[in-house]
């Protein structure tokens, strides 16, 4: 009995040693890439810490308290959130939409996928870019528009009310399709035989998806709630692109706040400090998926 | 389960060809042939002068086209040439910001570069922090030469080289803002082509005559990094003693005088009193668009769109001084050239030599012809290069006449951070937050806070 122990231990801890072994690579890596540089973010942001200074200096929590008594840091972090809330639910229910409409055996459907997909593959530079001539100030797209409908142009980049809503609508439409192969994934899960004894006993289309769909669904609107917003704080391109944070900061997001400390006004210690408010920010988005990863919310 | 395999290639494949996009897509301002030829520069220069030919690494960013770093290349490599004992290595560091981060990255590498170009507003900064070194000694060491060389540098450019009495530059792209208007325009307004608007007063009634339900009278930028630019124009054109928005030191910024809120007033009323510029905010780059479409009458922008004017526009343009309020006045801007502080006494030499030829008259000369940069220097008006260049395009020479009335733009000790609060202000004032007066007030208070550390 003792030996078997033994041996049994013997065995998991040369087992042990290959997984670490494999594992070892991309461990090595995460250690230099993600967990060295949020350690060291964490100290700098106790530190004053410009341009030209050979060692950062320590100065506790010095760089948050001139934060937090700052006025813009409080419209930087509004504009995160409600950028955040502009585009999440609506980008989730149009990719669950697009999932729904793709999710059949019609001809043509790869390439309605593919359609829905391609805003995806396309850099955010890129997609900034375009967006531009659509939102430029009275030659654009969008103001065309206006005027041929005998409105007044908005030149919404400009506009401190319009400026986050039509960024939001550009992020949607490139967000959608990301989040509608989620859905896809999740849809097509679902079996069809659940699908097929509803039907049976005289489901609707619309009763088919309230009672079967979105229930079995659940565990896959968590996980998209999650990327999508933390995939939404990760965002800068656009804002450098397109409006610099323009007018008045009213389209200025935590992200591009960041890099405009770091890297304009080279205060790296004002910028690890809202590092590590991002950071937190994200920890807490992602927290409910954690927790639910524990209590394995499943029905299959 | 098939399907999800399907569906995850699907994603894989995503991602790769989304990685792949992303690396073909040239950085905005990256000129995409700069890759391959100052490989080839390098290759050429090295060549002959393989072995103990001293190497000295030189950062430059480029803020227009691409030919500029095919210049730049060609510069180092003519240098090379005429003395081959000294290999300058130009390497290409993106935007001005990024320059200054990939000095102070390398910097803290212990291996900085031995010459730059960065922005003539960032030199107080350059100063304080030890990245650049005064050059009054090496000037003063080439004996009456050095007086002259200096001497004959425009003073508009010349005058934003000083930190604390000592030179810590040497002008190089540096550009001044002049107005481009629209001939036909005027003479479909009644206007007469030949006579632009010299004073505000001229600027609001020839902008109501030319303003229709097509086209606005006058267009300015500004978007965050383009008002700051502007605004010192009309601030220094309002000041009754040409004061400018900075003291000379760079410690103090006077962005709440009467005259300036003034000023602000003026922009604000250009939009909604006289309604003959649009509302809101119009970005830098698309302001040239809407003038080469006829949108726009008269536009504020630098003189380095003389190129892509002239060659874009379908009728008749005119470029003339800015209007002015109680004086003529014309902001400047653009990059100098800076030797890095802490090399050795050799390479300091070398990038010494390295800066004054690529200043010299030719250069200077050529440069601003390939790039539409302000010539930096007198004699660079005297020679070939420049006079059939004016006889070409006539309406380039505004901006050297302009120049003797142009003044430095805003440039402070840490200017980026000052600028923006004064970019955002601006624009507090534009959308309606604030009123010019609380706007210039709060961009005052602000500023004196960043500035405080430096009294």
């Amino acid at each position: 009995m003792k030996d078997a122990n033994k041996k049994q231990s013997r065995f998991n801890s040369k087992k042990e040693l290959t997984a670490w072994a494999l594992m070892a690579p991309a461990l090595f890596f995460m250690l230099i890439f993600t967990v060295y540089p949020i350690f060291r973010s964490c100290y700098l942001s106790l530190t004053k810490y410009q341009l030209g200074m050979a060692e950062p200096e320590f100065i506790g929590l010095k760089n948050y308290v001139t934060l937090f008594k700052n006025p813009l840091f409080y419209k930087i972090m509004k504009n995160t959130i409600v950028f955040g809330l502009m585009t999440v639910i609506p980008s989730m229910a149009s990719g669950l939409g697009l999932a729904l409409l793709v999710n059949r055996k019609t001809k043509g459907v790869g390439f309605m996928r593919t359609a829905y997909f391609y805003p995806v593959v396309m850099p955010m530079i890129a997609v900034a870019s375009v967006w531009m001539f659509i939102y430029m100030a009275k030659n654009g797209l969008f103001d065309q528009l206006l005027i041929t409908f005998g409105l007044k142009p908005m030149n919404v980049l400009s506009n401190k009310k319009t400026v986050l809503p039509a960024m939001a609508v550009m992020y949607v439409w490139k967000e959608a399709g990301y989040l509608m192969i989620f859905f896809l994934s999740g849809l097509q899960n679902i079996s069809e035989d659940v699908m097929e004894a509803a039907t049976l006993d005289g489901a609707k289309p619309f009763t088919l998806f309230r009672k079967i769909i979105l229930p079995l669904l659940g565990p896959t609107f968590l996980f998209v709630s999650t990327i999508a917003f933390t995939n939404c704080f990760k965002l800068v391109d656009h804002v450098v692109i397109m409006t610099e944070g323009a007018p008045n900061n009213a389209s200025t997001m935590l992200l591009y706040y960041i890099y405009q400390q770091g890297f304009t006004n080279f205060n790296y210690g004002l910028s690890s400090a809202l590092t590590v408010i991002m950071l937190a920010l994200l920890l807490v988005v992602s927290l409910p998926r954690f927790i639910s990863q524990d209590k394995k919310i499943h029905y299959n | 389960m098939k399907k999800m395999k399907r569906i995850a290639s699907l994603i894989t494949a995503g991602v790769i060809v989304s990685g792949l996009l992303s690396a073909c897509q040239p950085k905005e301002t990256q000129p995409t042939a700069a890759a391959p030829a100052s490989e080839a520069a390098a290759q050429q220069t090295t060549a002959p002068a393989a072995g103990d030919a001293l190497k000295l690494t030189f950062y430059y960013p480029v803020n227009v086209g691409g030919s500029a770093a095919q210049i730049i290349d060609q510069i180092c490599a003519d240098f090379t040439a005429e003395n081959p004992d000294i290999v300058v290595e130009p390497v290409y560091t993106g935007n001005y910001d990024d320059t200054v981060t990939k000095i102070q990255t390398a910097i803290s590498g212990g291996n900085p570069p031995d010459v730059f170009i960065s922005l003539a507003t960032q030199r107080f900064t350059m100063a304080s922090t030890g990245m650049a070194m005064p050059l009054d000694a090496l000037i003063a060491a080439d004996g009456e030469e050095g007086k002259a060389y200096i001497a004959d540098f425009l003073e508009g450019f010349m005058e934003d080289s000083y930190v604390d009495g000592q030179i810590y530059s040497i002008p190089f792209q540096r550009s001044t803002m002049v107005l481009y208007y629209n001939k036909d325009a005027f003479a479909e307004a009644g206007l007469d082509p030949e006579k632009p608007p010299t004073t505000w007063d001229e600027l609001v009634a020839y902008g109501t005559a030319l303003t229709n339900d097509d086209r606005t009278g006058v267009g300015i930028a500004l978007n965050s990094g383009s008002a700051q630019w502007a605004f010192t124009g009309f601030a220094l054109q309002n000041s009754v003693d040409g004061i400018n928005l900075m003291s000379d030191d760079g410690k103090q910024v006077y962005f709440n005088t009467p005259e300036n809120v003034e000023a602000l007033q003026f922009w604000l009323d250009l939009q909604n009193k006289y309604k003959i510029m649009a509302e809101g905010i119009v970005q830098w780059t698309d302001l040239p668009t809407q003038f080469l479409a006829g949108e726009v009458a008269m536009i504020y922008h630098t003189t380095g769109n003389m190129a892509n004017i002239n060659i874009n526009a379908e009728f008749e343009f005119g470029t003339a001084f800015l209007p002015g309020s109680k004086r003529v006045a014309a902001p400047t801007g653009g990059g100098n050239f800076y030797i890095s502080s802490g090399i050795s006494d050799e390479r300091v030499q070398a990038a010494w030599k390295f800066i004054k030829f690529a200043t010299n008259t030719e250069n200077a000369a050529k440069w601003s012809l390939d790039t539409g940069y302000v010539a930096t220097r007198y004699s660079c008006f005297e020679t070939d290069t420049i006079k059939n260049y004016y006889a070409e395009v006539p309406q380039a020479k505004v901006a050297f006449d302009q120049l003797p009335y142009a003044k430095p733009e805003l440039t402070t000790y840490n200017a980026a951070e000052i600028w923006r609060i004064l970019n955002d202000n601006i624009q507090a004032a534009v959308v309606g937050d604030a009123t010019a007066e609380e706007a210039l007030n709060n961009a005052q208070a602000e500023a004196e806070a960043v500035l405080a550390e430096y009294q």
